[in-house]
């Protein structure tokens, strides 16, 4: 491990920069999960191999060199537009290229990056328009990009890159110019409140831990993003790792901390890997361990790995996993700020959260308040999926609304079908509805519709999504991820999924919403903790706004979603002969005939009671 | 050696820990990414090594889903059902593919030993909905005909590396 001080970190700060400026060509690929899942780097070692044997320089990171024409190739952190992926985005041209493939590559050398000229085929098309780059795409120029704002422009795996563009800068000026009271203070007067969900104010949490007297302290960070159909955290540690790195490490002098844990979902093996390099490059430059730049704090960051356990989401669940214990709940108080890791004082914010924390030191309190609203400043990530045109990770400003992000930047709902619902939060979270459009997204409005902004995952649903479905789905998952410890959340969550089977069988009665509501009132108001307590969420949000789809499962046992066009009763024109019989027995007068002629059904007046059915000599009734 | 695993490797793992309680769920992970599963001597080899109870291992080892206690076959499939891709229709592709393993019931792994199909809640690929992995390798955009079509191509491939 080096040691480095203050001056000397300054210095490589100005190197980094003069490095970059210098930086004329460079071809980006984006190396996300998802546009590595599309063929991300197929495309990367394609274009390395091939320029190498064309003689073009190639240097893959800001240390290495080039002369004269050589190019940067990189690996940039997501760009969130996931769905056109693999991204190529390449300078000086600022072009970006989608759905690149390897055979795309040769063309791409020769045509841009030897000779300059775009590719027109390659460019992003959509909403009647062609886009040169990401700054002329919908989807991306509606948002406002804080945390995210180096993602997909710079190399994710390049400390110095980070530097460059005022990496640990904020911890410089953390060490040497506030003192712990002011760093909290900022985080208070900046209004930044926790991305995990609870919302509570980051301030305030690093001043109790700060005021704890304790031999050791502790910051945690809970990368452990497991609302289904969420994946911002993913997007922050994988894109821009030293961000949340620094987070932390400012967490630590706030708050006197020396000793940091990231809990990452085993399910995120991308993210791990550049957690621990940015860790390994940053303690190799000493912006970590002992004694950084000088100051004389030490600060030592360890990465654990989740196994599958979505409860672990919960602080006193995590910090039991990082103990290596079975991860469960356990009753609080004591809080995690007294007795968090280890029984021990511990910070533990989200990912995002950390993201956040360097711009506000940098840019000041003041700068971060002015975004968002009053209550809920800065800005959220949003993973925008489920059936609209452009999914992706988005980064808007807190306070927007569902239609701003759902039909400006997502581009409305997919095959041109009709919005019906977004479910926001995960399984924790409630669904909102055409009524709520216009509301403003933020922590406040969100939960007094009884939903909340949890982790950020936005699932819209189309007119052809069965509500009840989506409630026994969301059930089914918590109840898979009940921890047990708990009656109300074990035995509860069960009993509602049976119910909601039930109903969405078909088989389920009146009775058994009365019964779903009474339980969802029990188990909020009695399980141990927030996974159980806001596990009816989904139920209570659609039986609210959805009543009619769950009658339509219990009174007519038929679901148009679930179970297609209403079958009807038809006469076979060629087995009738005539009879009579079937009219006779019509209860609703709904068969109109004469003797010995075709007769025909009124399907309006059929209740379908099967009389006539049973009833015709020569089976010419079926339900069709 | 019990059934396929090196007790002397196991121990190696757990030395590079320290032998240390807290680092129970890692070295469990790293055994099991070497023999994708957890037996019975090797719960008992930790425990003793940790010093701590066998009850203790195992509780641990059965809270989390990612811990198996089962041999599990060469190909591990894992269909994701998380919203995203559950609103894109990815229980059909389970279904297919369960169907054309052959598994019934609670059956998780092939007759042949191949493969084993699972579900995970999020693989955080949501906008390549409805996605899967094979080894942990992400397939994007499936339906539950290039599913089976996938595993038909992975059976082949063991058939002519075998004949």
């Amino acid at each position: 491990m080096a040691e480095l001080t203050r001056t000397e970190f300054q210095a490589l700060r100005a190197e980094a920069e003069q490095l970059l400026a210098r930086q004329k060509r460079q071809v980006l690929v984006c190396g996300g999960t998802a546009c590595i899942a599309s063929g991300a780097m197929k495309v990367y070692d394609y274009l390395k191999a091939e320029c190498e044997k064309r003689g073009i320089q190639i240097s893959v990171d800001l240390k290495h060199e080039t002369e004269g024409d050589g190019i940067h190739l990189k690996k940039s952190g997501c760009h969130g537009f996931c769905e056109i992926g693999p991204l190529v985005s390449i300078q000086p041209q600022n072009v970006l290229y989608t759905h690149v493939k390897v055979e795309d590559c040769d063309e791409i050398i020769e045509k841009t990056i030897i000779g300059g000229e775009i590719i027109d085929r390659l460019l992003y098309k959509g909403q009647g328009m062609t886009c040169l780059n990401r700054d002329e795409i919908p989807f991306c120029k509606n948002q406002t990009r804080v945390v995210l704002r180096n993602s997909g422009l710079t190399d994710a795996e390049d400390m110095l890159e980070y530097i460059a563009k005022g990496g640990y800068s904020a911890l410089e000026k953390a060490l040497f110019e506030m003192t712990g009271e002011e760093i909290c203070k900022t985080m208070t007067d900046s209004g930044l409140r926790g991305r995990g969900g609870g919302g509570f104010p980051t301030g305030r949490k690093w001043e109790s831990v700060r005021r704890n007297v304790a031999d050791v302290k502790y910051v945690v960070c809970n990368g452990d993003e497991g609302d289904p159909g969420a994946f911002m955290d993913q997007g922050i540690m994988e894109g821009s790792p030293h961000s949340v790195i620094e987070g932390m490490a400012i967490a630590g002098v706030a708050t006197d901390a020396t000793e940091g844990y990231i809990y990452v979902r085993a399910e995120y093996p991308l993210a791990v890997q550049r957690l621990k390099a940015a860790i390994a490059k940053a303690e190799e430059a000493g912006l970590l361990g002992d004694n950084i730049m000088g100051s004389g704090f030490s600060f030592h960051l360890h990465v654990n790995r989740g196994a599958g356990a979505f409860v672990c989401g919960e602080g006193s669940a995590l910090t039991a996993s990082i103990e290596g214990k079975r991860g469960m709940p356990r009753v609080k108080p004591p809080r995690t700020v007294d007795q968090g890791l280890w029984a021990k004082p511990t910070v533990l914010n989200n990912v995002e959260t950390y993201a956040n924390v360097p711009l506000i030191v940098l840019n000041g309190a003041e700068w971060f308040s002015n975004i968002g609203t009053e209550s809920s400043s800065g800005t959220k990530v949003f993973a925008l999926t489920g059936n609209v045109v452009n999914t992706g990770l988005i980064e808007v400003p807190m306070g927007t609304t569902l239609r701003e992000v759902i039909f400006n930047i997502g581009g409305g709902i997919k095959d041109g079908k009709k919005f019906k619902a977004v479910q926001i939060g995960g399984p924790s979270g409630g669904c909102l509805t055409e009524e709520h459009l216009d509301m403003p997204m933020d922590f406040d409005s969100l939960k007094k519709v009884g939903a909340m902004i949890g982790s950020g995952g936005l699932v819209v649903m189309d007119e052809d999504t069965c509500m009840v479905e989506v409630a026994r789905f969301f059930m089914n998952f918590t109840q898979n991820e009940s921890c047990g410890k708990c009656v109300p959340c074990r035995e509860g969550t069960r009993r509602m999924l049976e119910i909601l089977e039930r109903i969405v069988k078909n088989e389920g009665t009146l009775e058994d919403l009365d019964m779903l509501e009474e339980l969802s009132a029990t188990i909020t108001e009695t399980a141990l903790c927030g996974l159980g307590q806001s596990a009816c969420k989904p139920v209570i949000s659609t039986l609210k706004h959805f009543r009619n789809e769950y009658l339509a499962h219990v009174v007519d046992k038929h679901c148009p979603h679930c179970n297609g066009s209403p079958k009807v009763l038809k006469i076979d024109p060629d087995k009738c002969k005539g009879c009579t019989k079937c009219k006779r027995n019509c209860p609703m007068d709904a068969i109109t005939g004469e003797v010995k002629q075709v007769h025909v059904i009124d399907t309006e007046k059929c209740i379908k009671c099967g009389a006539c059915v049973s009833g015709c000599p020569f089976g010419a009734i079926q339900e069709v | 050696m019990a059934n396929g695993i090196s007790m002397a490797r196991v121990e190696e793992i757990i030395d590079s820990y320290g032998a240390q309680r807290s680092n129970l769920i890692a070295i469990m992970q790293d055994v099991q990414a070497e023999y994708k599963y957890l037996s019975v001597p090797v719960l008992e080899l930790i425990a003793e090594k940790l010093n701590i109870g066998v009850a203790k291992v195992y509780s641990v080892a059965t809270f989390y889903e990612n811990f198996s206690l089962e041999a599990k076959g060469k190909y591990i499939i894992k269909v994701c059902d998380g919203t995203a891709c559950h609103v894109r229709k990815s229980e059909p592709i389970y279904k297919a593919l369960k169907a054309h393993l052959g598994l019934e019931g609670k059956q998780k792994t092939s007759a042949d030993g191949l493969f084993t199909l699972e579900t995970v809640a999020c693989l955080g690929a949501c906008s390549l909905a409805p996605a899967m992995t094979v080894n942990d390798e992400v397939y994007a955009k499936m339906t539950p005909e290039s599913a089976v079509e996938l595993v038909e191509s992975l059976k082949k491939k063991e058939e002519s590396a075998n004949g």
